[in-house]
């Protein structure tokens, strides 16, 4: 297909569907999470805002997290299908952990998100808000295996290599590689980041269109409240983890910065923008900082980092892609600052609730979270390239025996499906949301119907959540 | 000599696709069982007795992914590669069906008959596809060098569709007696009348896959008819025998949950006869368990995980099915 050859595409098949499930998890994390707050402060305080905004959440977040769990069932199975050298390879160090994120995350999602879901007139309000810590637990322990396993593949630690095959010698060392606590903690932020610039445009736009108001202002200040701290706390952590990086994939460095060489006496100047160009080995059209780069790079005016000529032609990621998407995420994050400072700045002069032009500018930034973390991955996992275990194994080597054909095929059926039932659930999830918290839910419903039936009726029984012809 | 890990990790795995053959059985089954109920509100209420646990069932799928590329790298990868076509069908299915759970009570009421039929078409797809992996697994895989070798579409055999159909068949029947055991009325007794011609079909393909498979499979054929084995697994047949003649005399008597009980043995005495048959290889026809293990340390270390959390497992499980057991009635709603 488009002369692309058997990897490539088996490559961009991952890509595609590794991208489309990200979103999911990502939403499943802060939202699971959000949703224990809510939950807990309903308990503690006792203001119906909170059982409502939990009902209001609970709803988009089924539709989210059966998403996840769907699209995540393919990757799961595509390592066999599709890296099937890499799983014979590697699988005695990525099996274990994906099997101890399954035994130990996804089941107790899966176990106690019925009860949370459906079970709030069903158990006793104790044991419903152990059902929701129980699964928002469930979703970090998730991302902790499966952050070891993809760091492991960054900078793989505590193996050898024994007749062609991966051993684990030091499970400690393999799970607590190098780079995973920078990961795993970039990884779990930006999820709550995304989820809570997502919350905030959503009560950004009830309060532009003036409904559910005091839903929506709780909803927007506490999203507001979290951009202010995680957004900030972000930064910093990227900042280390680039620290990391330059330590262990000096490469991808040089590659996100289009930095291709050291002049003698010349420090790293911050690429502004450019063109990355891998065939002359220079960025064209660079607007460049003096001294910014080695300041940022290395936190020292005259730092230096290794220039892309220093590495083989056949072991540097492509600069083109991560220069791009590197910038993309950061100019993105910079965003969400400003937003965080502003919402600060406009509580302060009490008109948070007030502003159409701040309440505009959150709205606008309600799907920022979810792209920052995808080009954050490509940067991520492109600038590893060409290594699949960084320095062990080659992504070309990893690749099942499939024709191009097969793969092709596959691609379109995936492609044109994924786009039909994501892009409907997506639809489905914004339509919940414009549709906003609907006051009473379940805990009035069971009070009325629990004289007559000793087994209360499902939640929400009284309001059913389809969608009237008008409104969708 | 220490304990045989290889042993305990076929048994493991062994256990947890038995218990999604059983589990994610019932509501495929559901699926299945779709395109024979009208009413929008049977249907809501088949729905809705599987709503709370579907995704849990689904995870013991996840399990024996992962499991398998934790103790068995190499059977992981060469199955899988082997099958890649039939388990993109199998996603895409359980994917199209997984989303329709949501989807056709979110969706407008123009909409809500195509998610009907998606949630039908994905669990058709999906449980006919697992059916042909498994006739593929039973015929074998062609192994050079430690990778698949055989083409893209060696797994079309009429052997492997003869199973898929056969699949279908049994997860109709966890399905039919599963929703005997949580509907009342009309919708229990229509699901009584469908079980029974079901479990006739599925007592055939038992038959046919028992007879075909030796047939075809002089190794298969030399495990069962030798003696002493014969002696051994003769209790095998007479038990399916057995079970299907309670199974239809249950569904006749006023029991709600015994035709489902032993609709699950007859799945297991089907499931342990292709154990007996294939034992101990984990890629057939060849390469044993022993031959594709992984090393020690990777499947020691997992298998602390394993045996302390799968209790804990089961136990959250069952407290989930006891929170939403008993019967489930039509316009008891959605979340």
């Amino acid at each position: 297909m488009f002369g692309l050859t058997a990897p490539e595409l088996a490559r961009i098949q991952f890509g595609f569907t590794v991208s489309f499930h990200i979103i999911f998890p990502a939403i499943t994390i802060g939202l699971a999470s959000y949703l224990a707050v809510l939950e807990g402060l309903w308990l503690w305080k006792k203001d119906t805002v909170y059982r409502d905004l939990y009902h209001f959440w609970s709803k988009i977040f089924a539709v989210n997290f059966a998403m996840g769990v769907v699209s995540g069932l393919v990757m799961a199975y595509q390592f066999g299908t599709n890296w099937s050298y890499f799983s014979t390879f590697a699988g005695s160090i990525t099996g274990p952990l994906l099997t101890y994120e399954v035994l130990t995350a996804f089941f107790l999602e899966a176990g106690f998100l019925g009860v949370a879901l459906f079970g709030w007139n069903k158990v006793g309000p104790g044991l419903h808000f152990f059902a929701t810590i129980m699964v928002a637990t469930g979703t970090l322990i998730s991302a902790s295996w499966i952050m070891a396993s993809n760091s492991w593949m960054h900078t793989p630690a505590g193996f050898e290599i024994i007749n062609g095959r991966v051993v684990p010698v030091d499970w400690l060392k393999v799970i607590f590689n190098p780079s995973y606590p920078y990961r795993l903690a970039h990884m779990v932020v930006a999820a709550y980041l995304a989820t809570a610039l997502f919350v905030g445009a959503s009560g950004a736009w009830h309060l532009l269109n003036r409904r559910h108001t005091r839903t929506a202002r709780t909803m927007f200040s506490m999203a507001m409240w979290m951009v202010l701290v995680v957004a900030p706390l972000q930064i910093a952590i990227g900042d280390a983890l680039g620290l990391n990086t330059l330590k262990h994939q000096p490469a991808k460095i040089a590659a996100i910065e289009g930095h291709w060489e050291n002049r003698p006496g010349v420090t790293v100047p911050l690429v502004l923008f450019g063109w990355p160009d891998m065939e002359s080995e220079t960025t064209r059209y660079a607007v460049e900082i003096p001294y910014l780069g080695s300041l940022i790079l290395t936190h020292d005016w005259k730092g230096r980092i290794p220039g892309l000529t220093e590495f083989a032609p056949e072991d540097r990621p492509n600069s083109t892609i991560v220069f791009w998407s590197f910038r993309i995420m950061v100019g993105l994050g910079l965003l969400m600052l400003l937003l965080s400072v502003w919402s600060l700045w406009l509580r302060w002069r009490r008109r948070l609730f007030r502003s159409r032009l701040f309440l505009r500018y959150a709205v606008l930034m309600g799907p920022s979270g979810l792209i920052a973390i995808l080009a954050g991955w490509y940067t991520t996992e492109i600038g590893r390239q060409p290594w699949v275990v960084y320095g062990v194994m080659r992504t070309k080597d990893a690749v099942s025996n499939h024709s191009a054909l097969t793969l092709s095929t596959t691609l379109i059926v995936i492609i044109v499906m994924y786009f039909a039932v994501f892009g409907t659930g997506i639809s489905y999830m914004l339509k919940l949301v414009a549709k906003g918290p609907q006051a009473g839910g379940p805990g009035d419903v069971a009070s009325e119907r629990g004289a007559q039936s000793r087994r209360p009726s499902r939640p929400l029984s009284a309001v059913p959540d389809s969608f009237d012809p008008d409104v969708s | 000599m220490g304990i045989d890990l290889p042993l305990i990790w076929a048994i493991i795995i062994g256990f947890g696709l038995m218990m999604y053959v059983i589990m994610d059985g019932f509501d495929l089954g559901i699926g299945i069982l779709f395109p024979f109920i009208h009413d929008r509100h049977d249907r809501d209420t088949m729905v809705n007795t599987i709503a709370p646990v579907w995704d849990g069932n689904e995870t013991w799928l996840v399990l024996g992914a992962a499991a398998l590329l934790a103790a068995f790298p190499l059977a992981y990868s060469v199955i899988l590669s082997a099958l890649y076509l039939p388990l993109v069908l199998m996603l895409g299915g359980l994917i199209w069906r997984g989303v329709a759970f949501e989807f056709r009570f979110k969706a407008d009421e123009a909409h809500k008959p195509f998610w009907d039929k998606a949630f039908a078409s994905g669990s058709y797809i999906a449980t006919f596809s697992q059916g042909v992996a498994l006739g593929t697994f039973i015929t074998g895989f062609e192994v050079t060098g430690g990778a698949y070798s055989g083409g893209g579409l060696d797994w079309l055999t009429p052997f492997s569709l003869c199973t898929g159909f056969g699949l279908v068949a049994a997860y109709a029947l966890l399905g039919s007696t599963w929703l005997v055991m949580k509907t009342e009325g009309a919708l229990q007794d229509r699901m009584k009348d469908l079980a029974r011609p079901v479990t006739i079909t599925v007592l055939m393909t038992i038959a046919i896959v028992s007879v075909w498979t030796p047939l075809s499979h002089p190794a298969v054929a030399a495990r069962w008819f030798s003696l002493p084995n014969i002696v051994f697994f003769a209790p095998v047949p007479i038990l399916v025998l057995l079970v299907t003649w309670a199974i239809l005399r249950t569904l006749r008597q006023d029991s709600h949950a015994a035709p489902f009980l032993f609709a699950l043995v007859l799945l297991f005495l089907g499931y342990s006869g292709l154990a007996i048959s294939l034992w101990p290889n984990i890629i057939p026809p060849s390469i044993s368990i022993w031959d594709a293990a992984s090393p020690p340390e990777s499947m020691g270390f997992t298998l602390v995980g394993a045996l302390f959390i799968i209790p804990f497992i089961l136990a959250y499980t069952t407290w989930s099915y006891y929170v939403f057991r008993g019967k489930v009635r039509t316009g008891e709603g959605y979340h």
